[in-house]
């Protein structure tokens, strides 16, 4: 019970500090002080209080979408197990609902941009989709992997194989897979090489250009469900990457919640050190993460 | 033992694709040095015991695969002035999915061959003829004299852990031979991309092709 009530905690409380985090390490590299940490906390609070203006092309769509896009993250987040806890929600086949839940987000943030008319927030939209496209096949190419090393569908299962199967064993394909999610992971949060979240030269962005429109508490919101589907996909990947176990319940808390903020900095470094791709070279990144996770596949079945 | 050694011939495909699929000469060299540095500690994982020479060997090969000959090609690539674009015949993503199907043709044609009973489990064998696979398709689709450098190092790569299946046999001098070639080859060749340079003023290959007085 108390496992449950900190799952919840952390899920709800967590996630702005990692983008405060890796806006903290990316200012670190540029030689700035940079943003306090909880920065996100007030301006996701500062989003609340304010007005929201709704152009009058718009239908219910365009205010449903942030709220969806909150609840379905949320909810995937429930089906993700943290360190070596059982997660809240777990049942055969929850790995299809998880990536058709970020699927929905997906869906209605692309629907309202396109809401708006605007037909810079439809060039978004079509670019969202289209490099989802990809990262998708990715997503289930890593489940694929982690199906046939664990023999179970649950997310929660497969997620905790890693730990059982004495990591040694199986090294290669979950080398891979890691390599395969955090790419996932960078492009699903629109992160630096394939999406830069502080840009605001409407050519070259993705995801921002589809929120153009929202403001105040929805635009919190999609702040908020932003930073949530980092802490989501940062857990997913923490899985396959620190497969360990410390022993106590609290350690185990306190070792995660570390591990989360370490893959924070180290997404911070990333940005850091990288360029954004071009837009065309995209899919290629893409390419290759759904390339690494059918090899460690084809590692799997030799 | 061979977890580890499977962990690190999979970083070996890994880097094998990067080589193909990044667009930067520098990268592309990077990458081949932190794969020679791989393939230099390797046999002291493959070793049970580890002797003096094979210790010696390890150290020279990560010395030249990982430090002098990267930096022989940084220091051509930089007096040549060439282009830092790799400029591949086909395009990068091509010859990544290239790649990934030489690696995936090795795995099944390695799955096939009679080997000895201890080399069937490991990865060895697949690994390396997908690294040689993929030292060809850079040969074949570079244009660039440096970049076939890079894909003839890729290619020795490839061979360098097939040898590995012979560690127990092969002896010092047969090891320190090839390295000793494999050094030769790429200076002569350092010097050769700087004549072409002179020559030329563009290192394409395909314009070697043209007579010139």
């Amino acid at each position: 019970m108390t496992n449950l009530g900190i799952h919840l905690g952390l899920l709800l409380v967590l996630p702005p500090l990692l983008l405060g985090v890796i806006n903290k390490t990316k200012a670190l590299f540029a030689g700035r002080q940079g943003p306090p940490l909880l920065q996100v906390y007030w301006d996701i609070a500062k989003l609340m209080h304010k007005g929201i203006v709704l152009s009058s092309t718009t239908s219910w769509v365009f205010v449903a979408a942030p709220v969806v896009g909150l609840v379905t993250v949320f909810l995937a987040g429930l089906l993700v197990p943290q360190g070596p806890f059982p997660a809240p929600l777990s049942f055969a086949g929850d790995v299809i609902l998880f990536a058709y839940l970020l699927g929905l987000a997906r869906f209605f943030t692309t629907a309202a941009a396109l809401d708006t008319g605007s037909p810079f927030e439809g060039m978004g939209a079509a670019r969202e989709v289209t490099f989802a496209c990809l990262a998708e096949p990715a997503l289930f190419l890593a489940f694929l992997v982690l199906v046939r090393l664990s023999g179970s569908l649950s997310l929660a299962g497969m997620l905790h194989a890693p730990l059982t199967i004495s990591a040694t064993v199986e090294a290669a394909p979950l080398v891979l897979v890691a390599i395969g999610l955090f790419v996932i992971l960078l492009a699903e949060c629109c992160r630096i090489p394939v999406d830069d979240p502080n840009t605001h030269l409407e050519l070259t962005m993705i995801h921002e250009v589809m929120v153009l429109d929202h403001s105040g508490p929805l635009f919190g919101l999609i702040l908020y469900a932003a930073s949530l589907k980092l802490f989501v996909l940062g857990t997913l990947l923490l899985h396959v990457l620190f497969p360990f176990q410390a022993g106590p319940a609290a350690l185990d808390w306190a070792l995660y919640v570390l591990e989360l903020l370490g893959l924070a900095v180290v997404v911070g470094i990333v940005e850091s050190v990288m360029a954004r791709l071009q837009m065309r070279h995209v899919p290629y990144l893409l390419t290759a993460a759904m390339l690494f996770c059918a090899f460690g596949f084809a590692l799997l079945i030799r | 033992m061979t977890s580890l050694l499977d962990s690190m011939l999979v970083m070996v495909l890994v880097l094998n694709l990067f080589a193909l699929g990044s667009s930067r000469l520098r990268a592309v060299i990077q990458v081949v040095a932190l794969q020679g540095a791989l393939l230099g500690v390797m046999p002291l994982v493959v070793h049970q015991h580890i002797s003096p020479a094979a210790a010696g060997v390890s150290l020279a090969t990560v010395l030249l695969k990982a430090i002098v000959i990267p930096t022989m090609l940084m220091r051509a690539l930089r007096e040549a002035q060439i282009k830092r674009e790799v400029e591949p015949l086909i395009g990068l993503l091509p010859s990544m999915i290239l790649g990934a199907a030489a690696t995936g043709f090795a795995m099944v044609f390695a799955s096939g061959l009679p080997l000895a009973d201890e080399h069937t489990a490991a990865l060895l064998v697949p690994a390396s003829l997908a690294t040689v696979l993929v030292g060809f398709i850079l040969l074949i689709t570079r244009t660039k004299a440096i970049s076939q450098v890079i894909g003839y190092l890729v290619l020795e790569n490839g061979i360098f852990l097939f040898g590995m299946l012979l560690v127990e046999a092969m002896p010092l001098v047969v090891e320190m031979g090839v390295l000793l070639d494999l050094f030769v080859g790429v200076f002569v060749i350092c010097i050769i991309v700087n004549h072409i340079n002179r020559a030329f003023a563009s290192l394409d290959t395909r314009r070697l092709a043209e007579l010139k007085e």
